[in-house]
């Protein structure tokens, strides 16, 4: 029988799922092994300021001479622990696909076309308060081989590190309302539909600046233990 | 207290964003201990190479601490893509046992196109068979699968490979 590793928080996905087919050679199938928490680094990695490209929160001006085309969108939110903590200072890195749904990397031969002033990727820093934002477009949905006519919904990936080396997350921010959430695979791996939800993005016209951009929200809670480490382990 | 946000696959356009210059050399606050070279493969379940993983490392400096907390510079971790033969490298510092009980380690967190969540290991060196003996983490981990977690030196450094399924799936732990 085989045995598939299950992560160890409730209502992830798990590794292995049919319908998303890269997972079939990939996901481990041994369960993984838990460890005493006093064996694990209660710290992870951090960064400063000094971390940061200039101008790596604004994905819409990151070429001279132009900015990116499609509709400009403003997302904010706080990052916290699962305590409500602010996850001050925590690296956010973002990679996304320009509005015509293609990515800037070698490898995405989808047939839409590059925008020259759009690169899609970006970082910032929360502050202190756990607060960040970043400005962006509205990324386009792009069919990606997986099964007959399968396209991603839009997506925005984000990659962030808490305070903690158990505060890790990479993650993928979705749409409101997009009609292709429900026949996505990796979305729908979550299994439970209020945990699908913390994925999706709030629509924040209070946020949004006037006449130039419409806001999202996307709050994040991460694992681990930001505000008291243990020990220097 | 909140449900955690859900991870979703890292996919496969990654580089993007997390390829950052140097990023395999892992720097360290002093002391620094021995330099090492650290080299490995992804493998799937097929026994092909992975060609689209990202593998992060995190370790202790050679005195055994991780950096020091409030440092922001990253000292201690480490970030490789793979090449399209699944191979990455890695130029750090040979760690000190974090306890007196414990052997030296590094953590290894390792992202794919595929993978729903990232899966976490830990590599142990293979010149340091009478530590590994007495480590409380691998002392977790049965008998016949504890070679998978543990780095052979080689005349070009240390190699440790990966293999995500079949009879060599390396061991991965909760975190
Ligand atoms: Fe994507």
């Amino acid at each position: 029988m085989r045995r598939v590793a299950q992560p160890a928080t409730l209502g992830w996905a798990p590794n292995e799922l049919p319908a998303y087919r890269s997972s079939a050679k990939r996901a481990p199938q041994a369960a993984a092994i838990a460890l005493p928490s006093h064996l694990m680094p209660s710290q992870g990695p951090r960064w400063g300021p000094e971390k940061l490209r200039a101008g790596a929160g604004d994905l819409t001006t990151q070429v001279p001479g132009g900015t990116a085309q499609g509709q400009r969108i403003l997302v904010h939110g706080r990052v916290s622990d699962a305590a409500g903590r602010p996850e001050a200072h925590a690296l956010i890195e973002i990679w996304q696909a320009n509005a015509a749904g293609r990515y800037w990397h070698p490898a995405d031969q989808h047939v839409a076309p590059l925008d020259p002033y759009f690169l899609g990727a970006g970082q910032v820093l929360t502050d202190a308060q756990g607060c960040y934002e970043f400005l962006s477009i509205e990324p386009g949905a792009y069919p990606w081989g997986n099964h007959p006519n399968g396209w991603r919904p839009k997506h925005i990936h984000l990659s962030l590190f808490g305070a903690g080396f158990a505060a890790r997350l990479v993650t993928q921010l979705y749409f409101p309302g997009d009609p292709l959430l429900p026949l996505d695979p990796i979305f729908m791996g979550i299994p439970q539909a209020a945990r699908r939800a913390r994925l999706v993005a709030k629509f924040d016209l209070l946020h949004s600046p006037p006449e130039w951009a419409l806001a999202y929200r996307f709050d994040v809670v991460l694992r681990g233990h930001a505000a008291t480490p243990l020990d220097a382990h | 207290m909140r449900r955690p946000t859900p991870a979703q696959t890292v996919g496969p356009y990654f580089s993007l964003a997390l390829d950052w210059p140097q990023a395999h050399q892992v720097t360290h606050e002093p002391p620094l201990g021995v330099a090492i070279c650290l080299r490995g493969q992804v493998f799937d379940g097929d026994g092909l190479p992975v060609p689209d993983a990202l593998i992060e490392i995190w370790q202790a400096n050679g005195a055994g601490d991780y950096p020091t907390r409030g440092a922001a510079s990253g000292y201690g971790f480490g970030r490789a893509s793979v090449d399209s033969e699944g191979r990455y490298t890695f130029l750090t510092h040979k760690p000190g046992p974090v306890t007196p009980q414990e052997a030296p380690h590094i953590h290894l967190t390792l992202f794919a196109r595929g993978l729903m969540n990232p899966l976490v290991t830990r590599l142990y060196f293979g010149d340091e068979a009478a530590r590994n003996q007495h480590d409380p983490a691998l002392a977790q981990v049965p008998l016949a699968r504890r070679a998978t977690l543990i780095a052979a030196l080689t005349h070009t450094g240390y190699c440790f490979d990966i293999h995500l399924q079949g009879p060599l799936e390396t061991v991965f732990f909760d975190v």
